[in-house]
């Protein structure tokens, strides 16, 4: 088999077994009774942060910017989905006006930071975090300031009742799953490649015909309204939401998944928001110090694999493979 | 009037101090290519050093401000050149840039899990008086403050400018090939320059504690002061840095006392905003050029 054929029965089974993770299977003689209701809301968060973290990714790994605001997005998508559900209105409209907002924002922030050098991006994002929290906390008369918005419902969607926490956690499935193949189109569409040059060499694209200015743009919009759209998951998820999850620190987090999954692949923010989410809850003993044993460990990935744990992977993999292979470099192909 | 005079004193006092972490920022930025996200952890770092002296071991202010300088220079000067940018540098600026934001968590994290979460009081060296100039009530604290910052300011420009160690610092930084071919033993001075930051810094940490009093949290909005400061005044430019920090620390005091409390921490977005819509380059900045 081609390692492209393994690599979608292998994404076809995980899926598949993710779908059956609340399912009780003793019945059908396998040994495992389904996740419990907090299992299946930490598989749902995973699911909604990896939403967001595709969106960093794309802005990161394929247009080589940096966004510090990741968090904020989620955070006006998260408040705009409680605030019109709140006012009567369908969770399905909450939705897009929650991805239009964030991606409206993202043109509007990016559209002056995106003139001058690298870097500008991610100092305006940075301050851009502080002050959406600051109107979260600031403006009570609409986001109930620090003591937040309580009672979120989550929606009734085609006649299916999305409160049970089961129904809801297949529902963010299949939104991953429809925003996982957006992504994929966008990377691999003639559009996606163009990022793709950018990021290896900005000038030279656009010596070659690349509108540079408008890719990074739209590709940060884009990247913000995945965060936006996360956001409205978010918000019915865990139906209570208040001013800390925005902030600055989970912004530079967000970032950082991103990284330690693996930049540009579209493996990596699912492998990332893995860690970010699953690992604290396996890390309960070490309590507080988790932040400091997360943040030195990313540190030293850097220093020696700056690829993330998918290019590791990558990497054990292909050594593992090399010798049976049977296949001859090709002439003049590099061989490390 | 005299509430503007107070206010001007006040915000070019904490204008000074974002001063001497925009220039550390930018001195960095110039010998190593380096953009130290950690820079606001940086100055809230030192103070902690300088309480951990007094309240762990006993000493005196004046030892334990001397001792946060040492090991500020040691920690963020030495271990953060050898053992984050050195190996970092190589695999190009994104990894350095993600390195450099774990560390700002890593310290935030680390001084809020060994020292505490709590706000702490810090003392000051400066008498608590009050003079009147023209009917404004001037606190001789901010006089201090503005005293000192501009006193090392004075001294880092006199270094880089009147000492051959100094020229051979800034001939490192324009153009490290030739600077290399004409005998300059570039990587110590990439060394002094990462000590002359971490010195910088723990001077603002001590500078700015007492006003803010000394929290791990701090770096976020010192952080967020130093790159605005940096940007505002020109990327590439040590006056840059200056102008930079006076003017976010002099708009940020007026913002907080005739626009609103509240959104005082949103100032560095508007400026920044502004900066770049109107004048990219900085307000003594020069364009640079791009190459292929």
């Amino acid at each position: 088999m081609r390692s492209g054929t393994i690599a979608w029965v292998v994404a076809a089974l995980a899926v598949l077994l993710l779908a059956l993770a609340p399912l009780d299977l003793t019945p059908y003689g396998v040994p495992f009774s389904g996740l419990r209701r907090y299992g299946i809301y930490i598989l749902t968060l995973w699911l909604v942060t990896a939403i967001a973290a595709m969106g960093v990714n794309l802005i990161v790994g394929y247009a080589g910017q940096e966004t510090l605001a990741q968090a904020a997005f989620l955070g006006i998508g998260a408040y705009t989905t409680a605030i019109l559900t709140k006012a009567g209105l369908p969770f399905g409209f909450a939705f897009l006006i929650s991805g239009m907002g964030a991606f409206l924002v993202g043109i509007v922030l990016g559209f002056p930071a995106l003139r001058v050098q690298k870097h500008y991006l991610a100092f305006v994002t940075l301050a851009f975090s502080v002050f959406v929290w600051l109107v979260i906390r600031n403006e009570e008369w609409l986001t109930g300031g620090v003591s937040g918005i309580s009672g979120i419902r989550r929606p009734v969607i085609f006649g299916i009742n999305l409160r049970p926490a089961a129904n809801f956690y297949w529902f963010v499935m299949v939104m991953t799953a429809m925003m996982t193949f957006i992504m994929w189109w966008i990377v691999r569409s003639p559009w996606g490649r163009a990022f793709v040059a950018l990021r290896e060499n900005p000038i030279r694209a656009e010596s070659l015909g690349v509108d540079v200015r408008a890719y990074k743009l739209f590709a940060f919009a884009i990247g913000s309204a995945y965060g936006g759209l996360a956001g409205s998951l978010y918000a019915p998820l865990v139906e209570f939401i208040d001013p800390a999850p925005f902030a600055l620190g989970p912004s530079l987090l967000f970032l950082l998944m991103v990284v330690v999954g693996g930049l540009g692949t579209l493996l990596g923010p699912f492998v990332g928001a893995a860690v970010a989410v699953l690992l604290p809850e396996w890390l309960r003993f070490a309590e507080g110090y988790y932040l400091l044993i997360y943040a030195a460990l990313v540190m030293a990935m850097m220093a020696f694999c700056p690829t993330g744990i998918v290019g590791l992977a990558g990497r054990v993999f292909a050594s593992r493979r090399r010798p049976d292979d049977g296949q001859a470099p090709t002439l003049g192909e590099a061989r490390p | 009037m005299t509430d503007f005079l107070q206010l001007l004193t006040a915000g070019l006092a904490t204008g000074a101090i974002y001063a001497l972490a925009a220039i550390g920022f930018t001195l960095l930025w110039q010998a190593s290519q380096t953009i130290n996200f950690a820079q606001g952890d940086f100055v809230m770092l030192p103070a902690f050093f300088a309480l951990a002296g007094m309240h762990w071991f006993g000493l005196p202010f004046s030892l334990a401000a001397l001792l946060a300088i040492t090991l500020a220079m040691l920690v963020l000067g030495v271990m953060f050149k050898t053992l984050i940018v050195d190996p970092l540098i190589r695999q190009g600026v994104l990894p350095l840039v993600i390195s450099t934001i774990a560390l700002s968590i890593f310290l935030r994290d680390g001084v809020k899990d060994v020292y505490s979460a709590e706000a702490q009081p810090f003392p000051t060296i400066f008498p608590d008086g009050i003079v009147s100039i023209f009917g404004a009530k001037i606190y001789l604290a901010q006089v201090g403050v503005l005293l000192i910052a501009f006193s090392t300011i004075a001294l880092l420009g006199w270094f880089l400018a009147g000492t051959r160690t100094g020229r051979q610092m800034q001939a490192a930084a324009q153009n490290p090939t030739v600077a290399r071919i004409l005998g300059i033993d570039v990587g110590r001075m990439v060394l002094y320059t990462f000590l002359i930051n971490a010195a910088l810094a723990a001077m603002a940490s001590l500078l700015i504690s007492p006003i803010y009093l000394a929290k791990f949290s701090n770096g976020e909005t010192l952080g967020l002061a130093a790159f605005v400061a940096a940007i505002v005044g020109g990327f590439n430019q040590v006056r840059g840095a200056i102008v930079g920090g006076l003017v976010v620390g002099v708009i940020d005091n007026l913002a907080a006392a005739y626009i609103s409390t509240a959104y005082r921490q949103a100032v560095p977005l508007f400026l920044l905003v502004l900066i770049i819509l109107f004048r990219p380059q900085g307000l003594l900045g020069r364009r640079e050029e791009r190459a292929v």
